[in-house]
């Protein structure tokens, strides 16, 4: 089936399997590989990205319903001249990663939840990530940056 | 992980897609935010060999007044169920436990409806609806009829649905005031219930269900029947598990999910009462 997506801007159409899943179409199609597979049974979070503008898991969409939409990869969160996302910047300058493997995910599901809550509690960003798993439990500094974020 | 290959049809409207479902016999399943079925797929657990793609049927998606009910577009996400005005004055309860199923990702893309029509026990929704006396909406190829929540669950995963048959709308009474609590118990805030409790209170009126504690949701009309005689709530919440027929798994064993069952109970008849 022939879909139409947008990601990070750019249009990108293809004719795929029906059984085509999201993440498989930025990573394969797109080539775009900083969305990663985790746990691919959408509880980790690892695959978060934007679909016109919420987080979703693309390990658990179809890529033919993402047909139409506006999708957002951590590869498209830096501006242009290569500066950071203030999400990316906070998590830089409050050590929210260590091994990394969670952090585009943790990312776009921080992001999102501060369009939606601009100015949340620590409790509040703590369940706003609970779809979202770090292996390395850093926890703590992830919810500090989030945190650090919504200040700046 | 990836599906079995199957055909894939998107529908404009809920009688286009009725049709196409129709066209396509028992092996075709609907499609609406795919949060329960797209993983059962990946796990080969669930191999349709169509998709008819409801997710774009648009006035499928709505949370309005009608009378002394709340009417809800079987399409109607999870967050917006969980952040509803209309649902935040008038039924609370329902409002609240949306803001419990999975994660937030989920509730961007997952449905009230293929929540209820997936008819996990396990889930949050359908024991929350069950427990406010809700009444489903089904549409098929000779109209629409209402099945009221209490009928509408055979056993896991199976529903009063007809294969051609698809849920359209969820009617729930407005609570009134009514206090209320939900009650969820798991390890990680992100998984499904090992045991869950939505109950209201409204004078001697009082609904409880239970989220997995049998094949499916359990209305718990013993503890209901004991407020309604005056028992307090440690005591009605002693028949808590009176209707229910709970499974071992690996999370617990029935007698610990008997013992949960009236816990969370109490807790929620304490917390919903006037």
């Amino acid at each position: 089936m022939d879909i139409t997506v947008t990601i990070n801007g750019k249009t990108h159409t293809a004719d795929v399997e029906p059984r085509t899943l999201l993440v498989q179409f930025i990573r394969e199609q797109a080539g775009l590989t900083g969305t990663n597979i985790g746990c691919d049974t959408s509880s980790c979070g690892a695959c978060s990205v934007h679909i016109d503008g919420e987080a979703a898991k693309s390990c658990t969409l179809l890529a033919v319903q993402a047909d139409g939409c506006s999708i957002t990869t951590i590869e498209g969160m830096a501006g242009d001249d290569g500066s950071l996302h203030p999400m990316q910047q906070a998590f830089m300058e409050n050590h929210g990663l260590q091994c990394g493997y969670c952090t585009p995910g943790m990312v776009m599901a921080a992001t999102s939840l501060l369009a939606e809550n601009p100015n949340p509690t620590e409790e509040e960003v703590r369940l706003g990530l609970e779809g979202n798993l770090c292996r390395c439990t850093g926890y703590h500094n992830i919810v500090q940056s989030v945190l650090a974020c919504a200040k700046s | 992980m990836i599906p079995a290959a199957f055909d894939y049809v998107r529908a404009g409207s809920a009688a286009e897609a009725i049709d196409l479902i129709g066209q396509y016999g028992d092996e075709a399943k609907f499609l609406a935010g795919g949060h329960s079925l797209v993983p059962a797929m990946k796990l080969r657990l669930a191999q349709p060999t169509v998709l008819v793609d409801i997710g774009r049927v648009a006035d499928l998606s709505y949370i309005r007044e009608d009378g002394d009910q709340i009417a809800i577009g079987a399409l109607t996400r999870h967050m917006d169920v969980e952040n509803s005005p209309v649902l935040a004055e008038h039924v609370p309860l329902l409002a609240h436990a949306a803001g419990h199923v999975g994660d937030p990702q989920v509730r961007h893309r997952g449905t009230i409806g293929g929540s209820l029509a997936h008819a996990d026990p396990a889930s949050d929704l359908p024991a929350t609806t069950l427990a406010l006396g809700a009444t489903y909406v089904a549409q098929g190829p000779n109209g629409t009829r209402e099945i009221a929540a209490a009928d509408f669950y055979h056993g896991y995963f199976t529903s009063a649905l007809a294969p051609d048959e698809m849920l359209t709308e969820i009617r729930v009474p407005k609570m009134g005031g009514a206090g209320w609590s939900f009650q969820k118990f798991n390890r990680r805030a992100q998984d499904w219930a090992i045991v869950g409790v939505a109950a209201w209170q409204r004078g001697s009126e009082c609904g409880v269900g239970l989220v997995n504690m049998a094949s499916t949701p359990v209305l718990a009309s013993s503890v209901a029947s004991a407020v309604a005689g005056g028992a307090s709530a440690a005591d009605a919440a002693e028949a808590a598990a009176a209707e229910a027929d709970p499974q071992a798994d690996l999370n617990a064993s029935v007698d610990y999910r008997v013992h949960l069952a009236k816990v969370l109970t109490r807790r929620a008849l304490e917390a919903s009462a006037g």
